[in-house]
This record gives structure tokens, sequence and C-alpha cells, in this order.
């Protein structure tokens, strides 16, 4: 039973009363003028300080996107968005040379969140309970304000810093991979960002090298009417392996925000990715007035033999969801994962789920989707598997189980599979349930208060899951899925 | 760009629309009821057109690429040698759409009559024409209301339990291609029995279209067990609709044999009205050279405590392609339901296609509803532990395949049915095996 | 009966025999023990033909007859029966219907007569019993919801009707009690004959008080490495495998 406990510790040890994470931080910031047109974004290339090339790419992706129409299949609505009514641009005003001199009122906000910057704190923080450690790159708005544990890394070999810094430290290595995974023109929001992405982080490891540490990105909405449009691009290169964290929170604000972002996977031959995500934007309020949409392209390319990405997704957050981390399985033998916990709660609504496109020979994906809707919201998994003609022996297996809190929510399943030879083998379940009267009462009886229960509960039903994730991500995790049900059960 | 922007209608959609006004220029009409239910379908059709992969139900049919052209309305015929009975049954045969000699001393309880001479005599039973469908726009089906003539009404008498099974047999008769809309309505009133068998065939050459929609309505109590045959040529398109509404307590079991033809679609809509019912919707669809053949369905759990139960199986040998698409819908109020679907793909050729999509859309908690999909090859280490015991290959194959479609065909309660449909999953593969 | 000589046999790139000599004489019982992973079952799966094991030399014959030219089935016919350790599962397919189609399909390819139905089902009434399957299990697919012991009990029943000349058995007393292995060893002991060979395959000895063998080898790292009578297996029950394996490497 000492799992139980844990986990009833560690929800009565939270404030769940509310958004933990929705304070707003006072600061002074620069912004590009509100509204998008060529010269917003020559406003933030040059901000960057960025090479023509670069500029050129935006451009292109903004007339692309000018020609786009949102997408409407998900089953997600919300008012028409006025893309005219958001900055795309927010920097704190000091601009940050070292961990030293960044704003005191941004580390303040970080500690809040629990992310330490400086390297001395992260090291009395967060090593003890595995023993590891894990550099962080913080973005706030719209740039990266610290990343830490850099000359550590530098030490391996892999680079772990911002885009912007990437872009200007590093512009070959961008150039050959940025939007070879999520082309400028993949999709609305994708071109969206292509052409207003203000920073984000960037790593690379290099041939045969394990990285030392874990790495993070900690992302951070403060800004009113703020998009925030970040990009992410990871590759490993030949033989290579990196685990990365990211996490997400946001104030709570009456308005909308708008969260596009892109992350780019690139994992060379015998090479390892995996990409761990706790997303936690403000969901909006009981009555589903504000919160972030959060729509998010992801997408790994298993692009050498032998190569495997693995997506692991906690999602309590954002007001919407549209996100479907996903991998090409281009190489022989590679593999790739999804492993998804989306809870839902109050008027939120999420469409999530991931795309395994096999194309590479002996390729192999495991999907594991667990959702939870509760309150009025609205869960759908959405997915697809495709083995393609020459994709001989490829293997797929899919759970996908929805579990129901409540009789005014919804949870929904829309996979699709298409299978184009023979050897292809798929096989695909899912079940919809809800908490059974038996187990809850077989629980109550033995003490534990309702909610007790159906944290224990729901603890077991995503625990495939929850294993998948880093030691400190689970147990942050665990907590939030306690919190994200709170006032679930009448 | 804008979203309205409709693309140019293709001469199939034109052809379409030249014919459906000139079908609503030809009495015999019917009543005002009948009249505004084709208006309105020739409208909607004029709006939406044939449907392409960008509409989500017709995902992996693009009806819009594959119909490049339509001939014009299939003229009266010849009756064509009768096909060999599927089982004893009472048959009608329509050919071309057109019913031939109704039989006559039938048991008590039950009616047939033509459409035409139901129209003509403005039928009470037509008010329940086109009186419960799908509430999204669904081309196959707006096209045959807009060509509502000719069909068959069948009805059963509350409480009358036919001994004979009915059998409807369609055919496609003549030396030219032609088009086909026939409708046919089943009643089947409170605690009445029916077996029914509805049979497609035509000849291999000729490049027909023929749409059906079949509507049954099942009064509390009622029970149907209901088989469908749909066999045709490597040349034609069929585009069938089936639609069900289930009473109190009711219980309807239908099993699809699906032989195709060039491209076939089936579309069944199941609509629980009333609790306690169970609805079994399973099929085998058999599919070698360049056939497509389609089965999407919705199951929809509108009121409380219903079961239903789908299990379709697909077999694909050489270019052939393979679509599942099937929807659970629960309800709100819909507590109590128990839904459980399965669809499972064997490819003989790596040539061969299968696409499944099976979705569960659920607003009421306390259900239990799954499903479940595979594709993929015979089990090689099967195949071996048969060849192991002697069995030469082909015939191991065969033995597997056809326990692959068994278990879909074991759910037909009635043995006669069900060695029929046997008889033909065993006759195809023999002809596949040479 | 069987004669094996200078056999080398893989799965992909791993070659698993590595010159294996084997003679079998009609009526006897010869067994073969050796540690887990040195390639026994390997062994079973090239005599009864199972696709991706190849031979790359040597060679076998079996009644006078080339065996590895023929396809599986060809074997089977030919009298060659393996006892799977894992008994596959055919939904779908009724055991009666199973036992009918492989007996006959047998019979065909040996240019010999059908059985008739009756004759068939008074075949299965007289044996089935003998090993306790019963009606209901006849009626089930093949070995779908059978208990361990039951699906080992399926192959003996399968053997039994089959009626082949050399019987290979593949562990056949994995996952077995003591009440259900004596049964197993009771169906194997009562189709012993005069013109029938055994080739049992067993990790333990356990299983050789029940089915006594006439020879044992010692198989270990693809070959046979001694020969000897039944008293080895209890030799080898004391000692282990170790020194076998030390050789091996």
């Amino acid at each position: 039973m000492s799992a139980v406990q844990e986990t009833v510790a560690q929800v009565r040890a939270i404030d769940v009363d509310q958004y933990k994470y929705g304070f707003v931080t006072d600061i002074e910031s620069e912004k590009a003028p509100k509204g998008l047109s060529e010269d917003t974004v020559r406003y933030i290339s040059a901000k960057k300080g960025e090479p023509e090339w670069m500029l050129a790419w935006r451009l292109d992706a903004y007339r692309r996107w000018l020609g786009l129409q949102e997408p409407t299949w998900a089953r997600v609505s919300y008012p028409q968005i006025d893309f005219q009514d958001y900055y795309y641009f927010a920097q704190p005003k000091r601009a940050p040379q070292s961990v030293d001199e960044i704003d005191p009122e941004i580390l303040k906000t970080y500690e809040k969140l629990g992310i330490p910057l400086r390297e001395r704190d992260a090291l009395l923080g967060i090593e003890g309970a595995s023993g590891s450690r894990v550099a962080v790159d913080a973005v706030f708005d719209s740039v990266s304000v610290a990343t830490t544990f850099k000359a550590e890394l530098a030490k391996a070999g892999v680079i772990f810093c911002s885009i912007s810094e990437a872009l200007r430290e590093h512009p070959d290595l961008v150039r050959q991979y940025l939007g070879s995974v999520v082309p400028a023109s993949d999709n609305f929001y994708a071109t969206l960002n292509a052409a207003v992405f203000s920073d984000g982080s960037f790593v690379y490891v290099p041939k045969g090298v394990r990285c030392p540490m874990e790495l993070s990105t900690y992302f951070r909405i403060n800004e009113r009417n703020t998009g925030q449009f970040e990009r992410t691009l990871i590759i490993a290169d030949e033989g290579a392996y990196v685990s990365y964290l990211e996490g997400c929170t946001a104030p709570q604000r009456d308005e909308n925000q708008l969260h596009a972002a892109v992350v780019e996977l690139v994992a060379l031959k015998d090479a390892e990715i995996k990409y761990s995500t706790v997303q936690n934007w403000y969901p909006g309020d009981k009555d589903g007035k504000g919160g972030i949409y959060n729509f998010v392209t992801k997408r790994g390319d298993c692009r050498g033999d032998n190569s495997k990405i693995s997506w692991t997704q906690v999602e309590t957050g954002s007001a919407i969801t549209w996100k479907y981390p996903s991998c090409i399985l281009r190489g022989d033998n590679s593999r790739g994962e999804f492993y998804s916990i989306a809870i839902s709660n109050g008027h939120q609504q999420v469409d999530s789920g991931t795309k395994m496109v096999h194309l590479g020979k002996n390729t192999s994906s495991r999907i594991i989707s667990k959702g939870i809707s509760a309150g009025r919201s609205n869960n759908t998994y959405r997915g697809l598997v495709s083995a393609h003609r020459k994709a001989t022996g490829a293997r797929n297996f899919t759970n996908c189980d929805s579990l129901l809190i409540g009789d005014t929510c919804g949870a929904h399943t829309v996979p699709y599979m298409e299978a184009k030879n023979a050897s292809a083998v798929f096989e695909h379940e899912a079940t919809t349930s809800k908490i059974s009267d038996d187990q809850l009462f077989y629980c109550l009886q033995r003490g534990l208060s309702q909610e007790e229960a159906v944290a224990l509960i729901v603890n077991g039903f995503v625990r495939d899951v929850l294993q998948q994730l880093p030691m400190e991500f689970a147990v942050e995790a665990q907590k939030l899925i306690a919190v994200s049900l709170e006032g679930s059960v009448g | 760009m804008n979203a309205n922007l409709r693309p140019v209608r293709t001469a199939a959609e034109q052809s379409l629309i030249d014919m459906l006004d000139a079908r609503l220029a030809a009495p015999p009409l019917g009543s005002a009821r009948l009249n505004d239910l084709r208006q309105e379908a020739r409208a909607a059709f004029a709006d939406n057109g044939l449907p392409t992969r960008r509409v989500e139900d017709w995902h992996y049919t693009d009806l819009r690429a594959a119909l490049r052209g339509v001939s014009p309305l299939a003229g009266d015929a010849a009756e064509p040698a009768a096909p060999s009975a599927f089982v004893e049954a009472l048959r009608v045969t329509l050919v071309n759409g057109r019913p031939q000699t109704l039989p006559s001393d039938l048991p008590p309880g039950l009616t047939l009559l033509s459409l035409a001479d139901a129209i003509a005599a403005d039928h009470p039973l037509l008010e329940l024409i086109a009186s419960d469908g799908p509430a999204q726009y669904d081309a196959a089906l707006a096209l045959n209301t807009g060509f509502l003539g000719e069909g068959i009404i069948l009805h059963v008498a509350a409480g009358a339990q036919i001994p004979q099974a009915v059998e409807i047999a369609q055919l496609f008769s003549g030396a030219e291609p032609g088009c086909i809309f026939t409708r046919i309505l089943v009643v089947v009133e409170d605690g009445a029995a029916l077996r029914l068998i509805e049979r497609f065939e035509g000849p291999a050459e000729r490049a027909y279209l023929d749409n059906a929609v079949i509507e049954l309505r099942l009064g509390d109590g009622a029970r149907v067990d209901h088989v469908r045959v749909q066999a045709e040529g490597e040349a034609a398109t069929h585009l069938g609709t089936l639609a069900t509404t289930l009473g109190r307590e009711t219980h309807y079991d239908l099993f699809v044999l699906t032989l195709g033809a060039a491209l076939s679609r089936l579309t069944v809509y199941g609509r629980f009205a009333g609790h306690d019912s169970h609805m079994g919707v399973r099929g085998a669809s058999l599919l070698a050279g360049a056939r497509h053949a389609d089965v999407t369905l919705f199951v929809d759990h509108a009121v409380a405590r219903c079961e239903s139960r789908e299990l379709f199986k697909t077999v694909l040998a050489d270019r052939a392609r393979g679509v599942f698409q099937g929807k659970i819908i629960v309800r709100p109020d819909a507590q109590k339901t128990d839904g459980r679907m399965m669809s499972q793909a064997l490819l003989l050729s790596d040539d061969a296609e299968m696409d499944n999509k099976p979705e569960l859309e659920i607003f009421a908690d306390d259900v239990q509803c799954g499903h479940g999909a595979t594709a993929g090859a015979l089990d090689d280490t099967t195949l071996f532990y048969l060849m192991s015991r002697g069995l030469p290959e082909k015939e191991a194959e065969m033995l597997l395949i056809q326990a692959f479609a068994g278990e879909a065909v074991e759910f037909v309660a009635d043995a006669e049915m069900r060695e029929a449909i046997t008889a033909r999953l065993t006759a195809w593969l023999a002809l596949r095996a040479g | 009966m069987l004669e094996i000589k200078n056999l080398h046999a893989r799965i992909g790139d791993k070659e698993i025999i590595k010159g294996l000599d084997l003679t079998i004489p009609a009526g006897e019982v010869h067994a073969i023990m050796g540690p887990n992973g040195s390639g026994k079952s390997t062994l079973s799966y090239v005599l009864s033909g199972k696709p991706g094991y190849e031979v790359t030399q040597g060679s076998v014959t079996f009644l006078g007859e080339d065996l590895l030219a023929l396809s599986a089935d060809q074997r089977a016919a030919a009298g060659i029966f393996l006892a799977f350790q894992y008994p596959v599962e055919v939904p779908g397919v009724a055991n009666m219907t199973f036992l009918r189609s492989a007996l006959n399909a047998q019979r065909r390819t040996r240019g010999e007569e059908e059985i008739s139905t009756p004759d068939f089902l008074r075949l299965v009434k007289e044996k089935a019993p003998l090993l306790g399957i019963s009606q209901e299990m006849l009626r089930r697919g093949v070995n779908v919801g059978f208990s361990g012991g039951e699906k080992k009990r399926n192959e003996i029943l399968q053997m039994a009707l089959l009626e082949p000349k050399l019987c290979v058995l593949d562990e056949a007393d994995s996952g077995l009690d003591i009440d259900a292995l004596k049964v197993v060893a009771d169906g194997v002991n009562g189709l012993r004959a005069a013109d029938r060979a055994f080739l049992v395959i067993t990790h333990y000895q356990r299983l050789l008080d029940y089915i006594v063998p006439d020879v044992v080898h010692v198989f270990a790292a693809g070959r046979i490495v001694r020969t000897g009578g039944k008293e080895l297996a209890l030799e080898l029950e004391e000692t282990g495998y170790a020194a076998y394996s030390q050789d091996a490497a």
C-alpha cells in the first residue's frame, strides 16, 4: 500500500484549489507592434540578428500562410481567432548575458515554478533523488533566458542552446536540419510558426555520444495577448542518445493565449531520442473562460537504420489541445513510440494522438494512449498508423483506453489504420469505461476517501505511461493528475 | 482562399443532376411529401455533389474521382435466368430495379407490394420512407431519394412469425450500361419475426451503377435475421445504404457477405430507438482482382441499455482494397450501453491494401465499449503447424481463410443461412485456388 | 529408419546445428538431452521442415528417402510427426475438422483412399477417451482455450490417429504436472511398435522415467557430444550439463 500513501500524500501536499502556476510576473518587456504582417516577420528576424536566408525562409512561410485555411477536422470548437490581435514577439527589456544578469523577477518566477536556473541551485535541488542532473533552457514569452550546464555539455560535444544562439553559432547545422522534418508549408499552424517563431531550444548530440544528463526546456507565457511560437530542433547523430524534457505553464488570464510550437527531431543511424512533455498550460476557469490554445506540430524522423524516437506526454492543461507527436519510420528497423496521458476537465477540449508512418523495412511502433475525461470536457484520441508498400515486416501495436468520470463529458477514439502490404501486422485495441463502482467501493471500504480512491484508480489506469517518464517528471505528473481531476467526483 | 469555394462539377455530377431534373418532371410523383423529399435531395446533391476523400465518411473511397461518367437509367429488360436458390425462400425479383411478378399465396401477416403501386395508391406506409435517416448528408442516399419511384414494400403484421425466409434478389440485365435506383422498405411490427435475404447480382462484364437503399423498422419485441449477399461483376459500381431503426426489446442480426464489384460501398445506419435491444452487424468481404469494397457502419446508441456487436472479416487477394469504417456513437443518456466492434483483415498479397477506421464517440459514462482492428498475413507458425500434420500448403491456407471468415459466419443463427454463406465462401476460395 | 549425417543448419545468419550425426533404427526410442538453448528444438524443426531453418550441409535420409527435399506436409505424409513444445492455437478450425482434414490429406498424398466419416468418428471415439479428450474439446477450435496439459494430450491424440513412423517429441513434459505427464507417457508408450521410432527431446530426466529410452544422446553446442544407454540420463541428472557446456565453449 505504500504507493497509495505516496499518492495520497502528494495530493494533500499541493494546493488544490486553483491553477498553481497562474501568477503573473511584473517585468518590463519589449514587444513587436501588435498584429501580423511582413513587417512583423522582418522585425523579429532583425531583433534576433538572423542571417539573410533565415529571413527569406520566414517570409516565404508567411506568404504561404496567407493562402492557408485553419484546419477544421479536429473535434474542437472555439471562436474565430483574430490573428491580428496578438503580439508576436515579446522579450524582457534587460537582455541577459549570463545567469547572473537575468532579471531577478524572472529568476523568482522560475523558482516558483520549481525550475532553478542557477547551476549551483540545480545541483542542490535536483540531484539526490535519482542522482541525475538536468540541464535547463528556460523560455520566457518569446525568448530563451538561460541555459544551464552549457560548459559541461560542451565537454561531451553536446550543443544545447537557444535556437537564436544556434542560428548565430552553428548556422550550418540549423540550416541543414531546420524544416527538414516539419516543412515550412506543413500545416496552418506550423507555417505560422515558421514565419514568426521567436525562440526555442536547439540540441545537437554528436556521433556516438550519450548525452550525460537529461536536457530540459521550460516554457512560460507571461505577457498578455502574446502568442508563443517556439521552435525546437533536436538532432541525434549516428549512435547518439538524448533524453529531453519539456514543461509548460502560463499565468491565469481571461483572454485566450495562443501557443503554436513546432518540434522537429532527427535521429540518424542507431540514434535514440526520448522526448517527454508535461504540458500544464492554463486550462481556463471553471466556466471555460480563458486558457491557452495549444496548436502544436511535433514530428520525429527516424532517418537512419535502427534509430528510435519515443514520445511521452502528460497533457493536463490548455483550453484546447491540438497535437499529434508523430514518427516517420524511414530507416530500416527503426522504432517509434508514443505514450500519452491526456486529462481533460472543466471545459477543456483535447484532440491529440499520433501518426506512425512506416516507410522502412522491419519498422515497429507502439502506441499507448490513456484519455481521462471529466467535467464538461471532450477528449479525443486521433491517430494514424500506415505501412507503405515497401515497409515489409512493419509492426504496430496500439492500445487506447478512455476513462469517463461523470456523464457530462465525452471520450472519442478515431484511429486510422492503413496497411498496404501483406507482411505488415497491425493490432489495435481500444476500450472506454468508467471507474467501476465495485473498484470505488472496495477502496472506500478499505478507508480511502472518494477523491483518494479516484486518484488511486486513475494512477493505476495511467501507470503504463507514467513508467515511461524520467523519475522527476513522473512524480510531478502524478501530482498534476490528481490536481487536474480535483472536483470531478460529486 | 475562400472556404466556401465549390469545386467545378464533374461530368458525372452534372449528368446526375440532369437525370434528377428529368425524374422530377416525370409523373407519377405521388404525394406532396414524396415530391418534397425528392426536391430536397436534389438540392442537397446539387450543393454537395459526390464525396471526395476530404469528406470524413468517405475518406478511403473517393467517389467523385471514381465515377467518371454516368449511364442513363436502365430500362426494362427481359428477366435473366434466376440465380440458384440461396435457401428455400419466397423470392421477389427486381430486374433493373423493377419488381417482376410478386409471389402470391403469402403466409398470413405478410404483405408485399411494389413501390410504384404504393405510390399510385398513396399507401399509408409511404410515410415511413426517409422518415428516420441520418442527420448528415449522404450522397448515395440523397441520390436514391431523388430518384425515388421503384422498389418494394414488405410489411409483417404485429405478432406474425413468417415461417419462410423472404428473398429479395436485385439483378441487372441488358446489353448497355445503365443506372438503377431502388428503395426497399421493410416494416416488422411489434412482436413479429422475419428472416430476410437480399441479393445483388449482375453480369460480369457490364459497367452498370446500382444504388440500393433498404430501410427497416422493427417494432417493439420484433426479431429480424437479415443476410445480404452482394456479388457483382468486375465492372459494376454498387452503392448500398442500409438503415435500421430498432424499437424496444428487439433483436436484429445482419450478416453482410461482400464479394464486391469494381467499386462497392455499403453504409449501414443502425439506430437504437428503444431500450434493451440487441443489434449484431457482422460480415465477411472476400475480394480479388482490383476490387474495392468499403463497408462503413454507424451504430447509434440513442437510448440506454442496448447491446451492439460488430465483427467484420476482410480477405484481400491480388490488388484488392478493403475499407472498414465503423463508428459507435453513445449519446448522453445511453447509459449501460454495451458495444463491441472488431475488424480483422487478412492480406494474401503484397499489392492488397486494407484501411481500417473503427471509431468510438462516447457521451455517457456508465458504458462498456471497445473496438479492435487487426491486419496481417496468414500466420506462418499456424501454417507450418497444419503442414506438419500433412495438409498441403494450398489446403492449409484455404482451411485457415475459411476459419478466419467463419468466425463471423458462426453468429448467423439460422443453420440453413449459415450453410449457404459458408458454401459461397468455399466456392470463392475454390475459384481462387483454381 | 532415420539417418542424419554431418548436419549443419542455421536460422538467418546464426548456425545452430554444427555437424550432427544420428541414426535411429525402427522400433527404438532415442532421447536427446541437452542444456537450454543448445539447439534441441531446432533439430525438431529441421526434421519437420519449418520454413526459415536452412540446412547448409549434410544429409537426412528417412526410410531411404531424402527427407530434406520434401515440404513439411510431404514429410508428414511420409511419416514424420512432431509433437510441438508449444502447440499452436488455430481459432475457427474445429479440432475434429482439423484431425480429419490432416488424416485425409496424408492419405491422399500417399495415394490411399480417404477415410469415411463413420470410420473416422469410430476411430476418434476409440482413441480420444484414452487421452482424456472430451467431445467438447473435439468441437472447439484446435487448442483454443486448452490448458497446457490438454494441448499436450491433444498432440498425442493426433499422433495416435495419424500413426506416423517417426515421432519427434519436443519437450513433451514442459508445463505438465505428474498426473498429466503419466497420461501423455501412457499415450506414447501405447504407440511403441516394431515399425515405429521415437525421438524424445528433453531437458530433464523426469520424462524418461515414464518413456524409457533405448539410447540417450547428449546434445551441446550444435552436435551430439556423448551417447550411452538409459543410465546416462540418470548420470546427467546428478552432474548437470556444465561439463558439456564448457566443452562447447
